[in-house]
């Protein structure tokens, strides 16, 4: 039917979303020797890989209404611990109750766990209140569980590098826009650069849809029918870290019970609400008050503590029937194989956990060898993951501990909040040659800290516009445009949590971009 | 009018009383001092650097109304008209429009006469060159960017310089930036003459190095081969501190082609300049300056006047009491602290003065970080009667003797409306000519 055009690619696994589970996959399937393009439409991180809590889970908070999702996590909790131990913190983790919490629910969290087969330790009130001085005077119970905090930056980028190393080939900026199918198969994928405007195909004998809470949107370009629903979440950034260990509410799952330390700083959260769309998902000021309340009850310096950003993402919950409580659906992940709505070539796999990603990847690879006739067994449970030196810049508190170590005397600090040198920002835009792509602010940001320090982005990024026209990378008014759109990214976090300092930073923003720039004057 | 320096008619120079106190070492703050004290005021003053430092130098008067259109003036006096018009209660309503000319008039003879000569056309903004290479409208141009301004207008052929070891600051961006509108400018990257082991370099420290001679020569002889025929230079704003026009005019002669600057990113050179520049004048007339402090107390004493305890920001221990017949509150908003922010609402935290502000956070800032309507919160502060004085919740003057001045008025959104320095000095003239109608009739 001379349905592909003879320039277009081709490929073995094309896997759609560049998600902790899309990059996963590469990375499961590159071992295998599969030959795999993975393409995101917009970079990676950009959906809730991008906006959780960072949380590896023992388990413990699914042990009274999921325990098999409980056990899953244990399990997987362990192999990351040993096989991805750069992108963890072994923090442990306390389970806390405190006056006017659900005292039956927490003489029966013990036997939950026993039952789900995980450790949990109780904890003298007195020694969990020396360890942790942040909980609140009203703990009135505390046990100790296996939980840590997961960096899942470096750790969708450890997947991608790794699965490229493997000669995957990764296309950031290209969306799915539809596909060619014959029959019951997809013969190639149609993708729109969003660069260049540039529509192309890839053809490919199976495609994985790991699209997340887009996987309804995405199977339906195919012609299958998955019924998600969107379930919004917001967290909390607090200017520095408040506790060694993560710290859960020891209460059955709700809003703001959460507290996870990762590298500086802490992250409080989350909140649900069902979303009708997925276009503007954006924290809210209600959402924060409320965050800052409920928090503040179990750890009560939350109520004065300055925070540096907030953000929200999107869980998606496949073909519930439940109402209202989007915590009471089963968090084990889904795995759909569309031969029943007559494709025999594409699989979707979507919900899950962060903290679940590997063993997702698996299965769903295992299912993708099947249909290939690939025999060679997953090797994710045994390799571990590589640590990459690029990969280094979007770890909090690197790039700043490599610059006091040791810096050539040429070198040039471009973000003096987080540290980040010129010579880093040079090895971030060598790594985007691999996408053929230019560089931008937003997407050097998405690979170091950049932006994600006190000036929050206000100054880094003028330094960084003007290294990238130095370098020939942008032209003509393109670091206006770089800096418009970075700074109004970062307000997307901001804009809900100005008070107190931050309000002070704000307006020196404003000052600068708009009162001396005119950057709003077009 | 004659400044009257030394004979105050008011209290000794003890620092313990005053008949002025001025809060705040912004330019609203500086200005009133200034103001008030060619007045023969007998002033003091109380601040820690805020907004000034990071000044540009540029000195806006009124650029840009109704903000969401992005209508850019050409004649300020006219902006000022339609803003007044449109918006009843912004700060320039509350003078005639030969008042502001005055202040104005007064303010950059101080500068002249201080070493730091403006330009402005009377009746005209200027579109002045920015780091990022926007063209920003604004009124008084420091004579050290002006040429810039009207090298761009004559279409002289420039050679953008910038220095390795500067961040933030690219000629190439510049040329790329303004390439269709001055098709005569080109770039080069040099290095600047040795000034320490460091390579990283910061604007001040070379501003430093350029007042002494040699490095100028230095410069001068890196520069001259690139000239390839340019008639003017242009730099980051790095002139020197104290001696601008001096380092300027030498820097011409031994490069052979006119120069200026652009302001590099805040906090940057001519903030500096004017900074240290105003605090000599006030030095120099004997003026009573507690510098990096601030009034962290006001209580009131029996005849209507203040007494304002003073001290350490970070410790808030209490090191001065100073007695005041009167006070300009010119604390700006909330990076100057006169206003803050609380979760729930903003508070003047000093006199707890009512704060015009939007009912609730929510409505406090749009969500896109440059929606041209501008964020509400930026139009809240503080409301005045026509004498400057801040209103209680009914409507009246809170205290007889209490104005206020600057970025802390309610009704303007400076950084938008282009009208920063302009209400700054504005209404810090019509803040002290109130305080001298009413206090000493
Ligand atoms: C608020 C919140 C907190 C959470 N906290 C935790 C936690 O603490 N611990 C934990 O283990 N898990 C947590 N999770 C769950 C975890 O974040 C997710 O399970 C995981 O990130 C899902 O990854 P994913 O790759 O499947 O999806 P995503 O990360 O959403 O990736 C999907 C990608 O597909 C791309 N895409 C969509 N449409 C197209 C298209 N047409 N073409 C190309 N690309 C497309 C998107 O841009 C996106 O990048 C949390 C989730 C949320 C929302
Ligand atoms: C980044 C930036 C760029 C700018 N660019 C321009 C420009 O291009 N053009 C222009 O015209 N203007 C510009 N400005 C300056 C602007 O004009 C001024 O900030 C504005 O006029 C406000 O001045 P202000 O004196 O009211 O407030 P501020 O400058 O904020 O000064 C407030 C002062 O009050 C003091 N204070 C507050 N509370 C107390 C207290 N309790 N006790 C004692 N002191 C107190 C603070 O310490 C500070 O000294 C810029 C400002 C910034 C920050």
């Amino acid at each position: 039917m001379g349905l592909i055009e003879s320039n277009s690619l081709k490929t073995q696994v094309l896997i759609i979303g560049g998600g902790a589970t899309g990059t996963g996959v590469a990375r499961d399937l590159a071992l295998r020797g599969v030959n795999c393009i993975l393409v995101e439409k917009k970079d990676i991180n950009a959906g809730a890989s991008g906006a959780n809590h960072g949380l590896l889970h023992s388990g413990a908070r699914y042990v009274s209404n999921d325990p098999e999702s409980a056990k899953k996590c244990m399990d997987e909790n362990r192999i990351l611990k040993q096989m991805a131990p750069d992108c963890i913190e072994d923090t442990g983790g306390f389970f806390a109750a405190v006056q006017g919490d659900d005292e039956r629910f927490v003489a029966d969290f013990p036997t939950y766990c026993e039952k789900a087969g995980l450790p949990c330790t109780p904890m003298d009130i007195k020694d969990a209140r020396e360890q942790e001085p942040a909980l609140s005077e009203k703990t009135i119970a505390a046990y100790a569980v296996e939980d840590a905090s997961i960096d899942p930056f470096k750790l969708v980028l450890e997947n991608i590098t790794h699965a490229q190393q493997l000669g995957c080939q990764f296309f950031r900026n290209t969306k799915v826009t539809g596909v060619k199918k014959s029959g019951r198969q997809i013969k190639a994928v149609e993708l729109l650069d969003k660069d260049s405007g540039k529509a192309f195909c890839i053809e490919t004998e199976m495609v994985v849809n790991a699209t997340g809470a887009w996987a309804g949107q995405v199977a339906g370009l195919v012609g299958a029918d998955i019924d998600v629903i969107y379930s919004k979440g917001t967290l909390l950034i607090t200017h520095n870290r408040m506790t060694h260990r993560v710290i859960n509410r020891l209460r059955p799952p709700s809003d703001a019970d959460i507290l996870v330390p990762g590298g500086t700083v802490s992250i409080l959260g989350t909140t649900s609400a069902r979303m009708k769309t997925l276009e503007d998902i954006r924290p809210t000021v209600e959402e924060v008050d409320y965050i800052v309340d409920e928090g503040a009850v179990m750890l009560p310096a939350l109520e004065t503590k300055r925070y540096i950003r907030a953000y929200s993402g999107v869980r998606p919950l496949v073909g519930t029937g439940s109402q209202g409580n989007d915590r009471s659906v089963s968090r084990s992940f889904d795995l759909i194989d569309h031969a029943e709505d007559d494709i025999d070539n594409f699989v979707t796999i979507t919900g899950g956990k962060l903290t679940t990603f590997r063993l997702m990847a698996e299965k769903t690879a295992d299912l993708v060898c099947d249909r290939l006739g690939v025999s060679t067994p997953c090797q994710t449970r045994t390799t571990s993951m590589l640590s990459h030196h690029e990969t280094q810049w979007a770890v909090p508190g690197f790039s700043s501990r490599m610059w006091l170590e040791h810096h050539d005397p040429d070198d040039l600090l471009l973000c003096e909040c987080e540290m980040v040198p010129q010579s880093a920002i040079e090895e971030i835009l060598a790594s985007f040659h691999v996408f053929e792509k230019e560089a931008d602010l937003n997407g050097i940001s998405k690979r170091s800290r950049v932006g994600k320090g006190g000036c929050q982005g206000a100054f880094c990024s003028i330094r960084i516009a003007a290294f990238l026209y130095d370098r020939g990378v942008i032209s003509a008014n393109e670091g206006i445009d770089n800096i418009r759109d970075f700074l109004n990214a970062r307000w997307k976090g901001q804009q809900c949590l100005l008070w107190d300092m931050p309000m002070a930073a704000a307006e020196l923003q404003e000052a600068m971009h708009c009162g001396l720039f005119g950057l709003e004057l077009r | 009018m004659k400044p009257a320096e030394q004979s105050h008619p008011g209290p000794k120079a003890d620092a313990s009383s005053c008949e002025l106190a001025v809060i705040g070492t912004g330019l609203a703050g500086l200005a009133a001092t200034l103001f008030a004290s060619e007045k023969g005021i007998y002033t003091a003053q109380i601040g820690v650097n805020a907004g000034i430092i990071h000044a540009s130098g540029f000195l806006d008067l009124m650029g840009v109304h109704p903000i969401a259109d992005g209508r850019v003036w050409e004649n300020p006096w006219e902006a000022i008209d339609a803003v007044t018009t449109d918006i009843p209660d912004h700060p320039y309503a509350r003078l005639p429009q030969a008042d502001i000319r005055q202040a104005f008039d007064i303010f950059m003879n101080l500068m002249k006469a201080a070493g730091l000569p403006y330009r402005y056309q009377p009746d005209a903004n200027s579109r002045v060159i920015t780091t990022l290479g926007t063209l920003k409208p604004t009124y008084g141009v420091p004579e050290s960017m002006y040429k810039g301004t009207e090298a761009l207008k004559t279409q002289k052929k420039c050679l953008m310089v910038d220095f390795w070891g500067l961040k933030g600051f690219s000629a190439v961006q510049l040329e790329e930036m303004l390439r269709d509108r001055w098709p005569g400018l080109q770039s080069v990257r040099i290095a600047f003459p040795e000034v320490g082991p460091s390579v990283d370099l910061y604007p001040e420290k070379m501003a430093r190095a350029l007042e002494l001679r040699t490095h100028r020569e230095d410069l001068a002889r890196e520069i001259r081969p690139h000239l390839n025929g340019a008639e003017i230079v242009g730099m980051p704003a790095i002139f020197g501190i104290y001696h601008t026009r001096e380092v300027m005019a030498d820097l011409a002669a031994l490069i052979g082609a006119d120069v200026f600057e652009i302001p590099t990113i805040p906090p940057a050179v001519p903030g500096l300049r004017i900074k240290e520049m105003m605090e000599a004048q006030i030095q120099s007339k004997g003026i009573p300056l507690f510098a990096q402090k601030r009034v962290l107390q006001v209580n009131h004493d029996n005849d209507g006047g203040f007494v304002l305890d003073i001290g350490e920001p970070a410790t808030q221990s209490i090191s001065h009491r100073l007695h005041a017949q009167g006070v300009i509150l010119a604390g700006g908003r909330f990076l100057g602290g006169g206003l803050y922010a609380g979760r729930k609402k903003i508070v003047e935290p000093l006199f707890g003065l009512p704060v015009f502000q939007p009912p609730e956070r929510t409505q406090w800032h749009c969500s896109q970080v440059f929606d041209p309507r501008g964020h509400p919160v930026n139009m809240a502060g503080i409301e005045i009667d026509d004498a400057f004085r801040p209103l209680d919740d009914s409507g009246k003057p809170a205290w007889k003797n209490l104005y206020a001045a600057g970025a802390i008025l309610a009704h303007q959104d400076w950084m938008r409306m282009k009208c920063g320095a302009g209400i700054s000095i504005a209404t810090a003239y019509g803040a002290v000519n109130a305080f001298a109608m009413n206090a000493r009739p």
